[in-house]
């Protein structure tokens, strides 16, 4: 299948990414040729067939509701590039981009 | 001594307990060694002058408190994460030391270890070949004796693909046998971690060490533990030799297009592969040729299945707790994102990832059925040697199709062990022993028996 780079920048979209026209171009072309390949799986014949998304069947692993130790305020924020009063900093949702 | 680098994990713990040097002698040595040579492989992106126990060499990726651990981005070049992996605080309780962390390639997304952003790794037999990658720099520095062993993460081939082409043993558990707590993740249902050491001996061994559950990875349940990885069993069952174990090689491994045209098994390759499968046969393996019909569609599925669940990991990384700005994100990465996210996609969603998730049952069916008549399987772990630097990193499709023989296994969560058996070009080649799902003790078992047949005594010249 053939990406358009309109479908490119959609999907840059969706992805949070920001990509420069020359990213963008180099994609359309890249993705179609990956796609191409993976246009193969077609061809089988998966009717009745279930997924598989996990091996080991797990599904909904749950445990006890308690308290363990976790990581202090400070180690939780000392990787982040901008904190206040104990908090992370982050853009603003409600503003118009 | 002068060759303490050169002794394997359970020769050095024996030399410690012999008291024939101390751990300080024995970080030194690996030290002196590290500045010799690392500046020639650039195996390390981080070393640790600390180390005081025994050395281990950590993929980057694999978090470790006060050491860098930036899976090889620019996004993350300066993390340090807060707490150690499960892995980590495992093997410190064992007498380990974290000697350095190993160059990949970017969040372990890549088969060359060129995709890392602070310089390719390169491979200790030539210095101007890939080492294979994503598991880059832990490979080359056990094959260039600058760590006792390494752990890496296998999501695709990443631990035994690398120490194929680099002529060490790396061994890929089941999915579920090793806690990923600490890891970061690339494609979690895929996503193991595993060891890479100098002797299937040594893995057997850390992987005891890292094994089991720590309520930490939903995946990692007591109940997958049933079957321990000891050799206690092993010795009274083979007896030095392989009397009574079922060995099947798939004829599809063999076949001429094994990805698509032209994409064939190199027959320097080959040639070591079936020589090693002789060599079983004389041990006494009985020999039983079986069918992987579904694996032409593995290499496809992967990159549905790897890619949707990478553009759903990847999304953590919004500059707002570490890290900076998504543009950081190298080109594969970025490539990868991208291919996930329309793959999941509103329109696309059925026809690629759910109908790669149903592709994907029939080749974990495929290996059950193989299974039923064979104890192990055995082929090739690459379907080349290792290549030159640059060759195909333009190309993401052919360097995606040097995983044929590795995918499948990780699609269908079964353990993996790539053993050095030769050579071809006047480099390794490893020979691949698949098992089936928690059974490591069986390929395990085989893998030691090979390997003390073999007895391939090369190292790289450096």
């Amino acid at each position: 299948m053939k990406l358009t780079k309109d479908q490119v920048k959609k999907v840059a979209k969706l992805a949070n990414l920001p990509l420069s026209e020359a990213e963008e171009e180099e994609s359309a072309e890249q993705l179609s040729k990956i796609l191409d390949y993976i246009d193969q799986l077609e061809k089988v014949d998966t009717r009745g067939v279930e997924p598989t998304y996990n091996v080991t069947g797990n599904e909904n692993v749950m445990r006890e509701d308690e308290i363990g130790e976790s990581l202090s305020a400070e180690d939780a924020l000392k990787n982040a590039s901008k904190t206040k009063d104990g908090f992370f900093v982050t853009k603003g949702v409600f503003e118009s981009e | 001594m002068s060759d303490i680098t050169s002794l394997t994990l359970t020769q050095t713990i024996a030399a410690l307990d012999e008291k024939k040097f101390s751990e300080e002698e024995l970080n030194n040595a690996y030290l002196e060694r590290i500045k010799k040579l690392d500046p020639k492989l650039n195996a390390f992106l981080e070393i640790n002058e600390k180390s005081n126990k025994i050395p281990a060499a950590i993929k980057s990726l694999i978090s470790t408190r006060g050491l860098k651990t930036s899976s090889a981005s620019k996004i993350i070049e300066n993390y340090n994460p807060p707490f150690n992996a499960t892995v980590i605080g495992r093997l410190l309780d064992k007498g380990v030391s974290v000697i350095g962390k190993t160059n990949q390639d970017e969040f372990a997304m890549g088969s060359s270890g060129e995709n890392s952003a602070f310089g390719s790794t390169k491979n200790p037999w030539d210095l101007i070949k890939v080492p294979g990658g994503s598991s880059s720099g832990s490979v080359a520095a056990v094959a260039a004796d600058l760590a006792v062993f390494a752990l890496g993460t296998d999501t695709g081939g990443s631990i035994r693909q690398p120490a194929s082409l680099c002529g060490v043993v790396g061994f890929k558990p089941s999915y579920g046998r090793v806690s990923r707590y600490g890891a970061i993740s690339m494609a979690s249902s895929l996503d193991q971690i595993g060891p890479i050491g100098k002797s299937v001996e040594d893995v057997r061994l850390i992987l005891e060490w890292i094994q089991g559950p720590d309520g930490f990875d939903s995946n990692c349940q007591p109940s997958s533990h049933l079957r321990g990885a000891t050799r206690v069993a092993a010795d009274a069952h083979l007896g030095g030799g392989l009397n009574g174990v079922k060995v099947g090689v798939p004829k599809e491994y063999f076949a001429v297009p094994a990805g698509r045209q032209g994409e064939g098994l190199d027959s320097g390759v080959e040639k070591v592969v079936k020589d090693a499968i002789k060599e079983m046969e004389e041990l006494g393996a009985e020999i039983v040729e079986i069918s992987l019909p579904n694996t032409q569609y593995a290499v496809a599925v992967y990159y549905i299945i790897m890619a949707s669940e990478v553009s759903s990991n990847l999304a953590r990384f919004d500059g707002i707790r570490f890290g900076g700005d998504r543009s950081l994100f190298g080109a594969e990465p970025k490539r990868r994102i991208m291919l996930g996210t329309f793959a999941l996609s509103t329109g696309y969603y059925d026809d690629y990832y759910n109908k790669a998730a149903k592709v994907r049952t029939l080749i974990k069916k495929d290996f059950e059925k193989a299974f039923e008549k064979c104890d192990v399987i055995v082929g090739p772990v690459s379907p080349t040697v290792a290549w030159k630097l640059g060759e195909k990193i333009s190309d993401p499709l052919t360097m995606y199709l040097s995983d044929v023989y590795t995918i499948p296994a990780s699609l269908a969560g079964i353990p993996g062990l790539s053993v050095p058996a030769g050579f071809s070009e006047g480099m390794p080649v490893g020979v691949q022993i698949l098992g089936k799902y928690m059974d490591e003790e069986t390929i395990l078992n085989v893998g030691e028996v090979l390997e003390k047949a073999l007895d391939i005594k090369e190292k790289p010249k450096l």
